[in-house]
């Protein structure tokens, strides 16, 4: 079995978050605080759903989304949001404009404003995300499966998502260790092709674990 | 006194080993809780539970209280209503009493700590006397709709603070400090949320006089108008047309005017229907809050206005469907249709209890769903993750 020189160290995260005292109460108030939102903020509200996401509630896809369909009953604006595939844009600024004409659009179809009360409001927050070692360690496929198999789903969503989202990391840790350190570049393509977009962390590990089940029966020795 | 490796029993695959990892990176460090006393739910509730596993893990964590005499407690708790956004009367004298009295204390208080947590309002002066570490103000009610000339003399004070924690975002108030957000939790291991033996479930509720035999509908909150204990009599008035239930009003009791004009009507209640009953608990009465929750069918908790209590919480831990309001932490609590329903009125929580015993297949599939929801997001092991990250975060 083909043994890595560099050993891949699995990272757990916890969100640390940050309330940004910004605050929308209707879809034009969102539209304008979604323009001048921090950038990781963005970020949060977006591809950080993925962590927070639990494979009992609906699939929003984004905190903007949930919001327009839980707490203004806006349920066209929810799905118009919903369908952004965050993992499409080249970087978060795209995202962003991307999310603000939608609702530029959906203002200009609709008209009029309902206020929500201060409750239901949308608060926009931040995160930190502060990295943890978890004490595993792969050298070979085999150990990786088993560090995958183990791993707190945050490690997942650290070296999966984040590292491909933020990072710029198109392959995310997993598929780069892959390629350059264990030299498989072919389960480095399959790594690079799931979709954490509307699933759960787990769901995305169990891909993973099966990929690499795959590539150990056709592992030779 | 709970280890942190009994929690691996309760707590998400790994949520330990993180915890484990991350109080390594803070050992060494002195960690110092200021509160306004020990005993009561909030704040003091949490330390009962998070000191002693803090310590085990060894982080070097103290808790200190602050006391004064009657004029103080006056004071703050007329300070803390109006940040809460009641109206009260707060005159100069008191506010600088309250001022002096913190600094007589901040003379006694050992408070010297790397990182200090000063929680609520009434130790929320000594911020004054600082002199090393990082204070972080951590603030466990709603102050968004604070009165403003309260919130203006409580800011003076709150922004020296390095930092603030808030319970969910929209809490805040206006501050030019970050504030940072962290969920209360529970303990599923304290007396309040422990397994109980089929005995000690008959045993408790037969000391409360509380038969079974009937669908039972359990809130458990103080006897005030903010929980609307009188709505969920007239919830269970509408129910009780179609289904033959047992109403349990359980709280603490108190002699505050608003409280006990409340508990005169809900005993008038009892009196004209054996199936309500109303229970006036003493503080302490964890054991016997578990065993009500246990025991129901369905928990309600029909806040009107609530900060983060944890009742819905405790609940679901328990496998029960929760009816609540839509207020404060409630809906964060809550998921509609998965764990439970939110609703504003008395006929919307009449509607669901009776769509949940006319479909009584969902009573265990939400409960289920509510302690999965639970153990992912509200258990102390969650709670002491975040905390822990946070004193990483301000370290760097």
């Amino acid at each position: 079995m083909r043994s890595a020189a560099r050993p891949f160290l699995f990272m757990g995260c916890v969100e640390l978050r940050q309330a940004l005292d910004m605050h929308a109460l209707d879809e034009r108030e969102l539209m304008h605080r979604l323009e001048e939102a921090p950038g990781d903020s963005v970020f949060f509200h977006t591809f950080g759903y993925v962590l927070r996401h639990r494979p009992f509630t609906t699939a929003y896809g984004n905190d903007f989304a949930r919001w327009a369909a839980l707490e203004i009953g806006d349920r066209t604006l929810a799905e118009r949001l919903a369908v952004v595939d965050p993992f499409a844009f080249q970087n978060v600024e795209a995202l962003r404009e991307h999310l603000v004409t939608i609702l530029q659009d959906h203002l200009r179809a609709r008209g009029g404003d309902l206020r929500v009360e201060f409750d239901r409001a949308f608060h926009f927050q931040r995160s930190h995300l502060v990295e943890v070692e978890l004490g595993l360690v792969a050298t070979t496929l085999a150990e990786f499966r088993a560090g995958l198999a183990s791993v707190d789903a945050s490690a997942i969503y650290l070296h999966a998502v984040e590292a491909r989202a933020r990072g710029g990391r198109r392959a995310g840790d997993f598929g780069e260790w892959l390629r350059a350190a264990l030299e498989l570049p072919a389960l480095a393509e399959r790594f690079e092709r799931i979709d954490p977009y509307l699933t759960t962390l787990e769901r995305v590990r169990g891909r993973l674990l099966s990929l690499v089940d795959r590539a150990l029966e056709e592992e030779p020795g | 006194m709970s280890r942190i490796d009994d929690y691996r029993q309760v707590a998400p695959p790994g949520a330990v080993d993180i915890i484990l990892r991350l109080a390594e990176r803070v050992r060494g460090r002195r960690f110092l809780n200021v509160t306004g006393g020990r005993l009561g739910g909030g704040a003091a509730e949490i330390l009962r539970a998070a000191v002693p596993i803090l310590s085990d893990l060894g982080v070097d964590t103290s808790w200190e209280i602050t006391g004064g005499d009657p004029a103080y407690y006056a004071t703050t708790r007329a300070l803390q209503a109006a940040l809460e956004g009641a109206e009260r009367v707060l005159g100069d004298e008191g506010l600088a009493h309250w001022v002096e009295m913190n600094r007589v204390n901040a003379k006694k208080l050992a408070l010297d700590a790397d990182l200090v947590l000063v929680h609520d309002v009434q130790p929320a002066s000594l911020v004054t006397h600082r002199t090393e570490g990082r204070w972080l103000w951590r603030c466990h009610f709603d102050c968004s709709a604070a009165r403003p000339a309260a919130w203006s003399f409580f800011r003076q004070f709150a922004d020296q603070y390095d930092a603030a924690v808030f319970s969910l975002p929209g809490f805040e108030g206006r501050l030019g400090i970050p504030m940072y957000v962290i969920q209360p939790s529970i303990d599923p291991l304290s007396e309040k949320n422990r397994e109980l033996s089929a005995r000690e479930l008959t045993d408790i509720l037969t000391s409360l006089r509380v038969v079974r035999g009937k669908p039972l509908l359990v809130q458990i909150g103080p006897f005030t108008a903010s929980e609307d204990p009188v709505g969920v009599v007239n919830a269970y008035r509408m129910v009780k047309k179609h289904h033959d239930v047992r109403l349990v009003l359980a709280g603490t009791a108190s002699d505050e005017p608003d409280r006990v004009e409340i508990l005169s009507e809900l005993r008038e209640a009892a009196r004209e229907d054996p199936d309500v009953v109303v229970l006036e608990l003493p503080a302490e009465a964890h054991r016997q809050i578990n065993a009500l929750q246990r025991a129901a069918t369905i928990v309600l908790q029909k806040s009107v206005r609530a900060g983060f209590e944890l009742g819905p919480a405790e609940a679901m831990w328990k496998g029960k469907p929760v009816i609540g309001g839509y207020a404060g932490g409630l809906a964060q609590q809550i998921i509609p249709n998965v764990t439970g329903y939110t609703g504003y009125t008395v006929e919307g929580a009449a509607f669901r209890i009776r769509h949940l015993l006319n479909n009584p297949e969902l009573i265990p599939r939400m409960g289920a769903a509510g302690r999965e929801h639970v153990r992912r997001s509200f258990l102390i092991t969650r709670h002491l993750t975040d905390f822990l990250a946070l004193m990483t975060h301000l370290a760097r």
